[in-house]
């Protein structure tokens, strides 16, 4: 048994694997609060999308990958915040065309190539493949994001539940909305190291709705989240180590299996 | 707060107020909501003095909240001027607290009702700066003035109506605001909460606060108002036959 834990560890692919899911956990349990309570569920999945064409031309052009992500997901935030300002178009309806756009261009750009092993790390992640680079692009972006939400906490909270008084009080709401999109483009980028693109979102929502089963205070609602978060993304890299089965899969799976349980355990605790 | 850093939320510092001025000076005022043509609030005229407690009174829909979100600054102006202390709106936010509507309020954030009223200690924090003790005081005080300090724990998601109001009320009198602009505070309440808000009006009167409740509840006027000013349409009506008018508002 004791085996069954150590024997990948010795491995530093798998240990830079779970330093990562860690991280990326974290960021996600954190920053997916604000995406579920504000109801963003559909811009995270949006923005995941949409980083593949920053993605494939990073990778085209031999930049950094992380570079190409952040470009593109930042971008798209901007712009469905800017369509949605003109007021001609609803939110969701911005938010339904432009990350497809996007998609749709990744997968363009990289059927140039033919090489459809490089585009399904990207689609489906690959925690397994985390370089000493990467890792510390995750750290970055992980303390950027929890630092900012830290720091700003109250304006954050107090924007999500009143923002008439918000702005009454001099806090500009655009810049909290950018603000927070802007925080979410960068999580999503470190969730698709790990998960891919099109299962980050998962790490957003699925920790925190199964955290909201259980609790409705805000601080507990957060690390018990990142407790679930953190745990499938372990469990989650040794089934894939274990099963030789794909990692992104095997840790969202493991989300939803927690939000699964919590949610039969409530709803058979009510009866 | 002496020797630690200050960043009002505004990015401009508190004007000097003109000791002289009306509290509230209302010149001439249209408003209208940003990406609709037709205006909610046509050629507006009012004063109100310094300590006054003044009802906008008038139906749903007659712009009683648009008046009262101009002068919060939550609006853009289309023409006129409203002038705060002698102050154009913003000049001076900590002066000025405005009480939403119920509705404008995301009930289901988790959140207690100490928390939400702690926010109206925020504008005297400004950007990173932490509650202190004196602040959770001042809640204290408030919570217990409005008798909810029992409720403080409670997550805000579950209070009743009346509970709601007073909790918004609670973080109105925290901000220790000269001018409070209360937005329709009596709709959906109990005859208790009806009872605490009349003593909370009476209670800022004596302190030489101004007060301007949108309302269209009409008991208890003169009890709890020194004046009122009637919309209708977006224009000032007249005084209703029997109705109460108090003190000139010109």
């Amino acid at each position: 048994m004791i085996d069954f834990i150590f024997e990948p560890l010795q491995y530093s692919f798998i240990q830079r694997a779970l330093f990562a899911s860690i991280l990326v956990g974290l960021a996600c349990a954190v920053l997916g609060i604000y995406v579920v309570l504000r109801k963003m569920a559909f811009i995270g999945h949006a923005l995941s999308h949409s980083a593949l064409p920053g993605l494939v031309i990073a990778y085209l052009c031999g930049y950094n990958l992380f570079g190409g992500a952040i470009v593109a997901t930042v971008l798209t935030a901007l712009g469905i915040g800017l369509i949605v300002k003109n007021e001609s178009v609803y939110e969701d309806t911005a938010i339904g065309i432009v990350p497809i756009f996007m998609f749709a261009f990744g997968i363009l750009l990289i059927s140039t190539t033919k090489s459809y092993r490089d585009l399904s790390a990207m689609l489906f992640g690959n925690i397994l493949g985390v370089g000493i680079s990467d890792m510390i692009w995750i750290s970055l972006l992980t303390l950027f994001v929890i630092g900012t939400l830290f720091l700003f906490h109250k304006e954050f909270e107090l924007f999500s539940v009143d923002p008439y008084y918000a702005k009454a009080i001099g806090i500009n709401l655009n810049l909290m909305r950018y603000g927070l999109l802007f925080l979410l483009a960068l999580t999503v980028v470190t969730g698709i190291q790990a998960v891919g693109t099109i299962l980050t979102n998962a790490l957003l929502i699925v920790p925190v709705a199964s955290a909201r089963l259980l609790t409705n205070r805000l601080r507990t609602m957060m690390i018990l989240a990142a407790v679930i978060a953190v745990s499938s993304g372990i469990v989650g890299i040794y089934i894939s180590y274990y099963f030789n089965v794909s990692s992104g899969a095997a840790i969202v799976l493991m989300t939803t299996i927690w939000f699964v349980g919590i949610w039969l355990l409530k709803t058979f605790k009510n009866k | 707060m002496i020797g630690r850093l200050h960043v009002p939320y505004s990015g401009c510092r508190h004007g000097n107020p003109d000791t002289l001025a009306p509290a509230l000076e209302i010149k001439n005022l249209s408003a209208g909501y940003s990406g609709e043509q037709r205006l909610a609030l046509k050629k507006i005229n009012l004063s109100v003095p310094v300590g006054a407690r003044v009802a906008i009174v008038g139906p749903n829909g007659s712009g009683k909240s648009t008046l009262l979100k101009s002068v919060a600054g939550l609006l853009p102006i289309r023409n006129g001027k409203i002038k705060i202390y002698g102050e154009a709106v913003g000049a001076c936010f900590h002066r000025t607290v405005y009480l939403p509507q119920r509705s404008e309020v995301q009930w289901s954030f988790p959140i207690d009702v100490r928390k939400l009223v702690l926010s109206g200690r925020y504008v005297h924090l400004g950007w990173f700066h932490r509650a202190a003790k004196e602040d959770y005081q001042k809640v204290d005080v408030a919570l217990n003035q409005l008798g909810i300090k029992s409720i403080g724990q409670r997550q805000i998601s579950q209070l009743s109506g009346g509970q709601q109001q007073r909790v918004l009320l609670a973080r109105a009198l925290v901000q220790d605001a000269d001018l409070l602009l209360l937005d329709e505070p009596l709709n959906a309440i109990d005859a208790d909460t009806r009872e605490i808000v009349s003593k909370v009006l009476k209670d800022l009167k004596d302190k030489g606060k101004t007060v301007i409740v949108a309302t269209h509840f009409l008991d208890k006027m003169a009890q709890d108002y020194d004046g009122a000013f009637y919309l209708n349409e977006g224009e000032e009506a007249a005084i209703p036959p029997g109705g109460f008018s108090g003190i000139k508002l010109r």
